[in-house]
């Protein structure tokens, strides 16, 4: 029987992979905006089942809210992340590094 | 029903219609050539709908079942945003336009975030709090890589993007505990299920990650890394923008989630909120001092203030949080006065950040001069200037909570903190003499608006403007 628990589980899985992606990564900033989606996404599960546990539809609401929320994030990222591929010429990580810090 | 609901969210909506009828318009007509005349429309607007809100009354009036929270300690902080954010405007204006940054979109995304932080300062609940924040912070991504041919502004950009989007999913993700664990979302429901005394474990963990994905917004100190890139890469004016009305969403919203989902379990984000305050008033007061570009001293600057305005946070009670409003209203004073002066700072019509262009400014103008000296002791909490007035204000809430130890290392940052202020009072008074000073171009805007901050400086003390009622009365709203 797969139960509440295990849906959590997954979803903090999730979320961690993503901000491990967000931290290790050195390569891609795309692999940037995979791992925050991957968070993001990881809370939806959290939220749907806590909802469908509770009997309560808030958290669905709530989920919906995050998808649209996410596809805006995202496509903002991707229209910062070609601006600046067009002045650097590379979207490596480590060549995030004109300023110091 | 909906109708009272509306007649609530009336300014919220009347921003958000102005924002899309002024995109629409500014697209379909003269697009950037109309970009200065709405810049200021943009603010006439702002400051019209902050004397209307101010005049609204002291009614508290909740909307869609307490999502949203029309209260005296949210018209306080609707005001103090709405009118930082139009003197930005204003100041912003000869800047971008003389490098050929002004355009439509400048002043309409600066409203669309406006709306952003009057939904959060005036959340209800998760799903409102998260929207507002959303709003805003999508906006301001976008303006802080708004130089879109310069590598800074644009890896400015990228940097508050990426670590912005990961402060989001931290909130959020405690934002899905809280609710699994109260069954509600709202905060009215969350307080009642997190009960007297210690709150339940998984709300625990909710609200710890709640308060590191606000802590990121205010940008306290241990997620402060994106401050001093993000200040110095963005346009000047943008960055004057990050400094002020932002903070001061980010703070009351705050203050909201603690007060009115926490309120009764103080005891359990006390010692959090007064580690944070105590390790920003510290980290901004030392790492300032190496710098030698004003816009990350200011960043730095602005981590240690917001260290200080926490610290009424921390107390835990109306007069902390009275206090926290006081020093935000003053800091963002403060800060305008003082950004109005970098806008200013230019070497052959170029502007220049370095601290050592300042040197001997006192000879080539005396009353910039004098204006930004009594910022800077301002800043630095120098008494008989007000920003003395703001520290003393927190520090008391801190020691009446029997945070002595708080006060105390309070005492010590701004100790600290005060030599890279005086540094740059030194470099203007007693530097050493150059050869190529700043421009000596006349900007009156600018000039005066850095003159009217630094006289508030001074003729505040008389009474504060009458801001220490109006901060009780929307503490008292807010704390019960």
């Amino acid at each position: 029987m797969i139960g509440l628990e295990h849906y959590l589980t997954v979803a903090a899985m999730l979320f961690v992979i993503g901000i491990f992606g967000l931290f290790l990564n050195r390569k891609n900033v795309i692999i940037l905006l995979m791992s925050i989606e991957l968070m993001l996404l990881s809370v939806n599960i959290n939220l749907v089942a806590f909802s469908s546990y509770a009997g309560d539809l808030v958290g669905q609401i709530f989920t919906l809210f995050v998808l649209t929320v996410a596809a805006a994030e995202a496509a903002i990222g991707l229209a910062i992340l070609v601006s600046f591929f067009r002045n650097r010429g590379t979207i490596a990580v480590e060549d995030v590094n004109v300023m110091k810090g | 029903m909906i109708q009272a609901d509306l007649n609530i969210i009336l300014p919220e909506i009347i921003l958000s219609v102005y924002a899309m009828l002024a995109l629409i318009g500014a697209v379909y007509t003269s697009q950037d050539k109309a970009a200065a005349m709405l810049t200021y429309l943009t603010a006439i607007v702002f400051a019209l709908v902050a004397f209307w809100i101010a005049g609204a009354g002291q009614a508290t009036n909740i909307a869609f079942n307490g999502m949203f929270i029309d209260d005296g300690f949210s018209r306080f902080a609707k005001v103090t945003i709405l009118l930082s954010a139009a003197a930005v405007l204003v100041m912003s204006q000869d800047y971008m336009s003389r490098r050929g940054l002004l355009k439509f979109e400048y002043p309409i995304l600066i409203a669309l975030a406006v709306v952003g932080m009057m939904v959060m300062v005036s959340a209800g609940d998760l799903m409102s709090l998260y929207m507002g924040l959303e709003l805003q912070s999508l906006a301001l991504y976008v303006v802080a890589s708004f130089r879109r041919d310069s590598v800074k502004s644009t890896e400015a950009g990228m940097k508050y993007f990426v670590l912005g989007a990961l402060s989001s999913g931290l909130l959020l993700y405690g934002a899905s505990l809280i609710y699994g664990f109260a069954g509600t979302t709202t905060f009215s429901g969350i307080i009642d299920a997190a009960g007297h005394g210690p709150a339940p474990i998984g709300l625990l963990i909710g609200l710890v990650l709640v308060i590191s994905g606000l802590a990121f917004k205010i940008s306290a100190v241990p997620f402060h890394m994106w401050t001093p890139d993000v200040y110095e890469g963005s346009p000047t004016p943008v960055t004057a923008f990050f400094a002020t009305a932002p903070k001061v969403a980010a703070l009351a919203l705050f203050a909201r989630v603690m007060h009115d989902a926490f309120g009764h379990n103080v005891g359990d984000w006390q010692q959090v909120i007064a580690l944070l305050s105590v390790l920003s008033m510290f980290l901004g007061a030392i790492a300032a001092i190496g710098q030698t570009n004003i816009k990350r001293l200011m960043a730095y600057s602005s981590i240690a203030h917001m260290g200080f305005a926490m610290m009424g946070l921390a107390a835990g009670t109306a007069y902390g949080v009275q206090s926290m409003l006081v020093y935000v209203a003053i800091y963002v004073t403060m800060n305008i006065g003082t950004f109005a002066f970098i806008m200013s700072m230019e070497k052959d019509g170029q502007p220049v950040t370095d601290i050592s262009a300042l040197n001997m400014l006192s000879k080539t103008e005396p009353t910039k001069a004098i204006a930004m000296l009594v910022l800077l002791f301002s800043l630095a909490g120098v008494p008989p200037m007000v920003g003395f007035f703001g520290k003393l204000y927190v520090l008391r809430a801190a020691f009446d909570a029997g945070l002595v130890w708080l006060a105390i290392l309070g005492v010590i940052a701004s100790v600290i903190g005060a030599y890279y202020y005086l540094r740059l009072v030194y470099f203007m008074y007693f530097g050493e003499d150059q050869d190529d000073a700043l421009d000596r171009r006349s900007a009156p805007l600018l000039t005066s608006v850095l003159v009217a901050s630094a006289i508030i400086m001074v003729v505040g003390v008389v009474n504060l403007f009458g801001i220490e009622g109006a901060a009780q009365m929307a503490a008292a709203t807010l704390v019960n």
